[in-house]
């Protein structure tokens, strides 16, 4: 029986090339062709069968894992991104030139609408390098040999940074020592630009080395940085920091301040929408009045009942201290009765803004008056009782 | 608030200024109490049953705010030419704005100048929820209650109880074989008979209505015929029969007898009516006009009358009553003293006394 032990032997030596971490097309062929040949061969058929199906089921899982691209591949991609994109403009009749990323994305929605709510479902033609994950290529020559000195601490880039950072920092103190050995040194206090920007965060440095990192390594990096800036230093390590900064959005988002309009008697007034679920309400806000408000002709007092909504629509006025100054008229639809109030009262703050100041206005977006509540009733799903609540739990 | 009052009503009153007297949502009832004596000095909070939640027990006084609508109708009292048949005044108003204590401060002065009162405290208890309805004695096809009728009888005796000796009967009343009311005799007789044999109080209630008709226009001694909720008595009833069949006002005799109490068809007093939408039978809550309230038939059969609009407090009464509960140590919030926390008051019960109360009971 030398034919079967033979291919026995075979098929151990395959399993053991298994464990290798680099999957080349190459060994994926042999494999498959050694399953065929299993396959082909006659008696002692359990143990074959048994054979064929342990090797097919292990090259499964081998593929199913993170498949790498090659660096042609990739240059590939890009290239038929950049002549799918000047087709586009074409199609589109405007210039190849200047076709920039939003225009492909609105030509894309344009030719290809989607009713998918999902927006990442939906189609899109985005540069390779964003659609396909960061790769690195092999790190190690054809002798085996690893490029980087550092390959063998695992994390050769992270490692490397913060060499290099370590040595700026080294580099600046002996030229601060220089400095002071001469009597030239003089202490400048540089007020960095630091507001507005933000250090990476760990995700952000992960995805810009291509490597995994921990919160202690994370934490140790932007030390170094940290005190790298608090030394003098000059432009080409403050560019080298810069590289690790975001800038930060502009606080105070922008508001939409509604202008004053002015009715027949000279009363300057604001009018403003406000929603909350499926409630729509529109306020008129007086400038001059007595703290009268009236929801859909009725009185407020009588339009809710529940003190609960009365506290809602008082907030604004109570926050910025203007209980008895404004008149109102608001009408409400939809809804009931709780978001009715949440909808009065988005649509009074932010006719309020008009009156107010700016630094008011900030307050009340900070305040969440300016917010419009997200929170929708949630969809109920089959299988379950509800949105959340499952059926009772019968143990048999 | 105070010392208006004192300014405007001399002498004739003798209200000591610090007597307000105020009472909680159960107002009806327990007001009935304790203005059944109207003498000033005494402290009626030994008699009456009041509700826990009552800030009469909690004061250990009653006060009551003196207002506009309660100073008008005094106004018009004093004036009334008692030759004329009765008027009619009916107090409207938003839920909350303080009708029935208008009334019982109307009732309060009617008591001190030593008027007979008539005093119905909520008319909407008569129509609705009665357990034992019996045909009527006196005529088949009304039917009786005997339980509200000998309340009320109660309630009578203890606030009239100076003119129910004075008071004669002016007929025979045989009630059954064995008990009859000869004529002449006093009146307290028919009410001890209500309430002693609760099958007639329905009746007894009826003779006593319909001797104080025919004997006030003699003059002997002033009627107020005050009535709370008055719309429930041409408004629809939720009581059934036996046979499950909806019983209408009319066929209530209670209700027929009150009726025509409220009918100025005689002289030698007053009706003071208080309309009110809060124990009202299938009304919408937002209706307060007397229009909406009383329906088409109680508005002819009241017409005409005077109506008084009670509307929320001005600012002025408003801070009187603040300055009430802060004296009594009634808010105990630390920022109830300060004017931020006035003016969340005001806005939040928005100058209604009703809303005001409830939010201060919890503060």
């Amino acid at each position: 029986m030398a034919a079967p032990c033979v291919f026995w032997g075979a098929a151990v030596s395959y399993r053991l090339f298994l464990g290798g971490r680099v999957s080349l097309a190459l060994r994926q062929g042999v494999w498959k062709a050694a399953a065929a040949e299993l396959q082909v061969g006659t008696g002692e058929k359990i143990l074959r069968l048994r054979h064929t199906t342990g090797v097919t089921a292990k090259k499964n899982v081998a593929a199913l894992r993170r498949e790498t691209y090659t660096v042609d591949f990739i240059k590939k991609q890009i290239e038929e991104f950049n002549i799918g994109k000047r087709h586009l403009a074409n199609m589109m009749g405007e210039d190849p030139e200047t076709f920039t990323q939003e225009d492909i994305d609105r030509a894309i929605a344009y030719l290809f609408p989607s009713g998918l709510f999902e927006k990442q479902a939906r189609p899109i033609m985005k540069h390779p390098e964003q659609i396909f994950p960061k790769q690195r290529a092999i790190q190690w020559g054809e002798d085996g040999r690893p490029f980087h000195f550092l390959f063998y601490t695992g994390k050769q880039s992270y490692y490397s940074l913060m060499h290099e950072a370590y040595g700026k920092l080294l580099d600046v103190e002996k030229r601060q020592n220089q400095l002071q050995a001469k009597g030239l040194f003089s202490e400048k206090t540089k007020t960095k630009d630091l507001i507005g920007s933000r250090w990476l965060i760990k995700e952000e440095l992960e995805e810009m080395l291509v490597e995994k990192l921990s919160d202690q390594d994370y934490a140790q990096f932007i030390r170094l940085l940290e005190r790298l800036l608090t030394v003098e230093c000059s432009a080409e390590e403050e560019e080298f920091v810069q590289r690790f900064r975001r800038s930060v959005t502009v606080q105070s988002r922008k508001q939409l301040i509604e202008p004053l309009q002015y009715d027949g008697q000279g009363m300057a007034f604001s009018t403003s929408e406000g929603k909350r679920k499926s409630a729509k309400a529109e306020a008129i806000v007086y400038e001059h009045g007595s703290g009268r408000i009236k929801v859909n002709g009725i009185d407020y007092l009588l339009y809710f009942p529940v003190t609960q909504d009365r506290e809602q629509l008082m907030f604004p006025f109570h926050f910025l201290d203007r209980l008895g100054k404004h008149d109102v008229t608001c009408t409400v639809s939809g809804g009931g009765r709780s978001s009715q109030a949440g909808a009065i009262r988005l649509a009074m703050a932010k006719a309020l803004c008009s009156f107010v100041t700016e630094e008011e206005v900030e307050w009340m977006r900070q305040a969440g008056l300016l917010t419009a509540d997200p929170r929708v009733r949630e969809r109920k799903k089959p299988g379950q009782e509800g949105a959340r609540r499952k059926f009772t739990w019968k143990k048999r | 608030m105070l010392t208006r009052t004192s300014r405007l009503v001399p002498g004739a009153r003798r209200l000591d200024p610090g007597r307000l007297l105020h009472t909680g949502s159960q107002a009806p009832q327990s007001l009935a109490a304790h203005l059944d004596n109207p003498a000033p000095d005494d402290s009626p909070r030994a008699v009456s049953r009041t509700s826990e939640k009552d800030p009469v027990k909690t004061f250990s006084e009653a006060c009551l705010m003196v207002r506009k609508p309660a100073l008008e109708l005094l106004h018009y009292l004093k004036n009334t030419n008692f030759a004329h048949p009765a008027v009619r005044y009916v107090l409207y108003g938003e839920k909350g704005t303080g009708k029935t204590l208008s009334l019982c401060h109307v009732i309060h002065f009617c008591a001190k100048q030593d008027w007979l009162i008539l005093h119905v405290p909520d008319a909407h208890l008569w129509v609705k929820s009665c357990r034992g309805l019996l045909p009527s004695t006196y005529n088949k096809q009304r039917l009786d209650q005997p339980a509200e009728a000998s309340i009320w009888l109660k309630n009578f005796k203890t606030t009239n109880e100076r003119f129910l000796s004075q008071i004669k009967v002016q007929e025979k009343y045989v009630w059954n074989k064995r008990e009859s009311t000869e004529k002449g005799s006093p009146l307290g007789e028919v009410v001890e008979q209500g309430i002693t044999r609760v099958k007639n109080a329905t009746d007894a209630v009826g003779v006593v209505l319909r001797e104080l008709k025919g004997q006030s226009s003699l003059g002997g001694f002033r009627l107020l015929v005050a009535v709370d909720g008055v719309n429930a008595l041409w408004g629809k009833t939720t009581l059934k029969r036996e046979d499950k069949s909806l019983v209408a006002p009319e066929e209530l005799a209670l209700v027929h007898n009150l009726r025509k109490m409220v009918k100025n068809d005689w002289h030698g007093g007053t009706i003071v009516l208080t309309l009110s939408q809060t124990g009202s039978l299938f009304k919408p809550r937002k209706a307060y006009l007397p229009q909406e309230l009383l329906g088409k038939e109680g508005f002819d059969a009241l017409d005409p009358f005077i109506p008084i609009l009670v509307s929320n407090y001005s600012p002025k009464e408003f801070e009187s009553c603040i300055q009430y509960y802060l004296e009594n140590s009634w808010l105990q919030h630390e920022k109830a003293h300060t004017e931020e926390g006035k003016k969340e008051l005001l806005f939040l019960s928005n100058a209604n006394p009703g809303q005001l109360e409830r939010l201060c009971a919890h503060l």
